[in-house]
């Protein structure tokens, strides 16, 4: 039998012990249900607990260790034990609710510890590999090496910094587009627009931030890149490359627009009207108002947007992997194909990977470096923005 | 002693001429600072303009490039089945008949080509067999093969099916492919196009709906007309199956520990710190996640929807937690009193009263945290959903370990490819992703418009 029907077999046993607990208390109770402590169902739910629970343990336990065959009939087992275990247990002063209180409260916990357990599974699965690459590539030719040239023949160059480059750089213009638009749309939104404007413009603004970012990639390697490439590059003479920094920095500024717009919106929004009338009355104008009280009193929490963004920008991978070529340089002309962190991590680990050669493991180290950047960049930005939440409340 | 009070005291200033002021004429300062409004104004109209202009071009730029996918070039000819060629030993056998390869039927197709050709008197300048045998698609062989072996009745019969051409020759429907990019493309000639032309005057030639590009599988490099998105569709239906399963009950129950029972310890520190930097890693790192514990660990196969589920769960999982705790938030805390009020437990207050209050609002998140999972791509590509799978995974739950691709993934597979016919496939399957998030979307919108409640 499957994994799959055993399953079935004890949630269909755990549905019996329900039905059979309730009823047994029934009787038990002499069909008085005054007499019992708990209402019938809790005694239900009690027995269907104890069947199911102990069994789907013990079968999820055998399947992630790999155990023998024989387990998953003894999971079977353990539920008709549990069953008739809970059974016998019923009785009318049996305190069946506190019992499936306890048990769902531990069922909550268990769940809500699945966020501490991603986020170590994540580093655990960084680190461990990240080590075994450094065990056979020098940390100081990956993180400071200036040559990119993996060769699954050996010989391999795989120095980091071609890669950093081509993904601050891209992430520096993607940023030179969405901050001022995303913050000069999010200023006018509250502080000009009609309500009417806002309830029109707000959600297509967000719908930006619904697309999924494959539609983006294929805008920038379809439209945006032949576009750059013909009107700019090859006119000037700086290249001749359709997929540029460039091409991905547009693009990817386009993506973080809503980013750096709703986020300022709320900021700007929580700024209190008092100031705002406090400088009006003054006999300044709006603008001045603006740039003047309110954005200097939201700056931190727009800050904190903008590094959001960033962080967003670094870890984005579609849009580069089309939009921004797979050579790694360094270099200063952004219409010239270069690279990112995101896609080597995804060039060297599609296809059929060997895990034990460095050029595989590589990816970990960058996945690696990826995370460390994007979470020192997050929690900078949360607590600026908690911070500046609190400065007004 | 100086007689300082004998000067007379000198008058101050005399008073200038008064300026003319008026509230009705702005001074040159005034004037300043309102053009400094009037621009401050422009700046953020413009920036506006340019979100939502960059919004339409996009959609603008992928309806072009990808509608012309849902429609497919036929010809209507009569197609000759020689008995000779499919069935040489005459027994009708389909076993026997099975020895046929395509090539054997592509004969078939180019002999009624050409028959046709002489039939209506079409003479083109250098029309050579070439031309003849590339006209159809390579899949109306196996497509003309599987009908006869289904049916050997056929054999020896003249039918009159349409029959998928070649992606040039659908390209010239399209506007893709013109008389002179014929001239200079190895895999069509102006002989070619002038053919097609010729036989569109006479209506054999027709473009039509092409359901198959929703329901079939993808193909190889060199049948562009033929790749459809029907195992993809599957398998993010799959994966979303998975998704669905796994998150909303464990998102909830994450929330309601957290809002209505956690203490304020430590722990519930860690936890909270956890999800808000979950919600924000990258997505490619769930893919190593997937890769590193699924499936190098757990030993589950790659390329199967069930690792694709799982890691999407991981990263959906933020979002409904979020959305679910505010939610349960948004319940006035009067409905959890009055439970309390007549002898409910916390437990029971929670399950039968306040849940299923904030269950619109938990299910609105819900919907848009699916949507997300839908378009993700960067972390299927690490677990292998990148792979060329032309055979549909069959039905769950043993279809959850079959290898199959997904709708994204999809998209970036064609791009891939060499031929540029993949370029409009791809574009045409932005499209069928972009129905499905709006139809989640609105169905969002639906629950929360009809079942949110103000309090």
């Amino acid at each position: 039998m499957s994994p799959f029907w055993i399953t079935i077999a004890i949630l269909a046993l755990a549905a019996l012990g329900y039905l059979l607990g309730r009823s047994r208390s029934v009787r038990l109770a002499g069909g008085d249900t005054r007499a019992l402590h708990s209402r019938p169902t809790y005694h239900g739910w009690h027995v269907a607990l104890f069947t199911a629970l102990p069994a789907l343990v013990l079968l999820a336990l055998a399947r992630l260790l790999q155990a023998p065959g024989w387990l998953a009939p003894a999971a079977l087992a353990l539920g008709v034990a549990g069953l008739a275990v809970a059974l016998s247990r019923t009785a009318p002063q049996f305190r069946a609710r506190n019992v499936v209180e306890q048990v769902v409260r531990g069922i909550l916990i268990v769940c809500s510890l699945i966020a501490i357990a991603t986020t170590v599974a994540i580093v655990l699965s960084l680190v461990f590999e990240s080590l075994r690459f450094f065990r056979m590539y020098p940390w100081q030719d990956f993180f400071f090496g200036t040559e990119w040239t993996p060769s699954f023949g050996g010989g391999s160059e795989l120095g980091m910094l071609p890669l950093l480059w081509g993904t601050l750089y891209i992430s520096l213009i993607a940023l030179l587009v969405a901050v001022p638009v995303g913050l000069y749309a999010a200023i006018y939104m509250s502080e000009y627009a009609t309500p009417r404007v806002r309830s029109v413009v707000k959600p297509a603004i967000e719908v930006l931030a619904g697309i999924p970012t494959i539609v983006y990639g294929l805008f920038a390697l379809v439209t945006v890149g032949p576009l750059l490439r013909d009107w700019i590059a090859q006119p000037l003479g700086l290249g001749s490359s359709g997929s540029s920094v460039m091409t991905a920095g547009l693009v990817m500024g386009m993506m973080l627009i809503p980013f750096v717009s709703s986020l300022s919106d709320d900021i700007i929004n929580a700024v209190p009207q008092s100031l705002r009338d406090g400088s009006l009355a003054m006999g300044s104008t709006h603008s001045e108002t603006i740039r003047q009280v309110v954005l200097p009193a939201a700056l931190p929490g727009i800050v904190g947007a903008v590094l959001l963004a960033a962080s967003r920008a670094i870890g984005e991978t579609m849009i580069v992997v089309l939009g921004a070529g797979a050579m790694a340089r360094i270099s200063p002309n952004p219409f010239e194909a270069m690279t990112t962190i995101t896609v080597k991590i995804v060039g060297q680990l599609t296809g059929d990977n060997d895990f034990a050669s460095p050029e595989t493991l590589v990816a970990f180290a960058l996945g690696l470096t990826l995370f460390v950047m994007t979470l020192g960049l997050n929690v900078l930005a949360l607590y600026i923005v908690r911070k500046y939440r609190e400065q007004y409340e | 002693m100086t007689d300082v009070t004998s000067q007379p005291p000198r008058p101050v200033d005399p008073p200038a001429a008064p300026a003319r002021r008026s509230l009705l004429i702005e001074d040159p300062r005034t004037r300043r600072r309102n053009a400094a409004e009037r621009r401050f104004r422009a700046y953020g109209v413009v920036a506006i303009a340019l979100a939502m202009g960059a919004l339409v071009f996009l959609l603008f730029t992928i309806f072009r490039d990808g509608t012309s996918a849902f429609f497919q070039t036929y010809a209507r000819i009569p197609i000759a089945i020689e008995a000779q060629v499919v069935d040489p030993a005459g027994n009708r056998d389909p076993a026997e008949m099975q020895k046929v390869l395509t090539m054997g039927y592509g004969k078939l197709l180019d002999n009624s080509l050409a028959a046709y050709v002489e039939a209506n008197g079409i003479e083109i300048e250098g029309l050579d067999d070439r031309d003849l045998s590339s006209f159809f698609s390579a899949q109306a062989r196996a497509d003309l093969r599987n009908a006869v072996l289904a049916n050997p009745e056929l054999v020896g019969t003249v039918i009159e099916a349409p029959v998928m051409t070649s992606s040039r020759i659908d390209g010239m429907f399209k506007g893709r492919v013109s008389r002179e990019s014929a001239a200079i493309d190895a895999k069509t000639s102006v002989a070619q196009y002038d053919l097609a032309m010729a036989m569109q005057e006479r209506g054999d030639l027709q473009t039509r709906f092409n359901w198959d590009f929703v329901t079939s599988t993808d193909s190889s490099d060199n049948r562009p007309e033929a790749a459809g998105l029907g195992v993809a569709i599957l398998g993010s239906f799959y994966m979303m199956l998975i998704v669905l399963v796994l998150s909303l009950p464990i998102g909830v129950a994450a929330s309601i520990y957290l809002e209505e029972f956690a203490p304020k310890n430590r722990l519930t520190d860690l936890i909270e710190v956890n999800i808000s930097n979950l919600a924000a890693v990258p997505s490619i790192v769930f893919g190593i996640l997937g890769l590193a514990v699924f499936i190098n660990f757990a030993g589950l196969p790659r390329s199967a929807p069930i690792v694709g589920g799982l890691v999407l769960t991981l990263m959906t999982l933020p979002t409904i937690i979020i959305s679910t705790r505010a939610a349960l938030k948004a319940v006035p805390p009067s409905i959890r009193d009055a439970a309390l009020g007549v002898g409910a437990s916390r437990m029971q207050t929670m399950f039968h009263h306040v849940l299923p209050l904030a269950m619109p609002g938990i299910l609105t998140g819900t919907i848009i945290g699916l949507a997300q999972a839908l378009g993700e791509t960067a972390p299927l590509l690490l677990i292998g959903m990148v792979a060329f799978v032309t055979t549909y995974p069959s039905a769950p739950p043993e279809g959850f370990l079959d290898p199959a691709s997904a709708l994204p993934v999809q998209v970036f597979n064609w791009t891939q490819r060499a031929d540029p016919a993949f370029f409009e496939r791809a574009s045409g399957a932005i499209i069928v992703l972009l129905v499905f998030l709006l139809a989640m979307n609105l169905l969002a919108i639906t629950l929360r418009r009809k079942f949110e409640r103000r309090w």
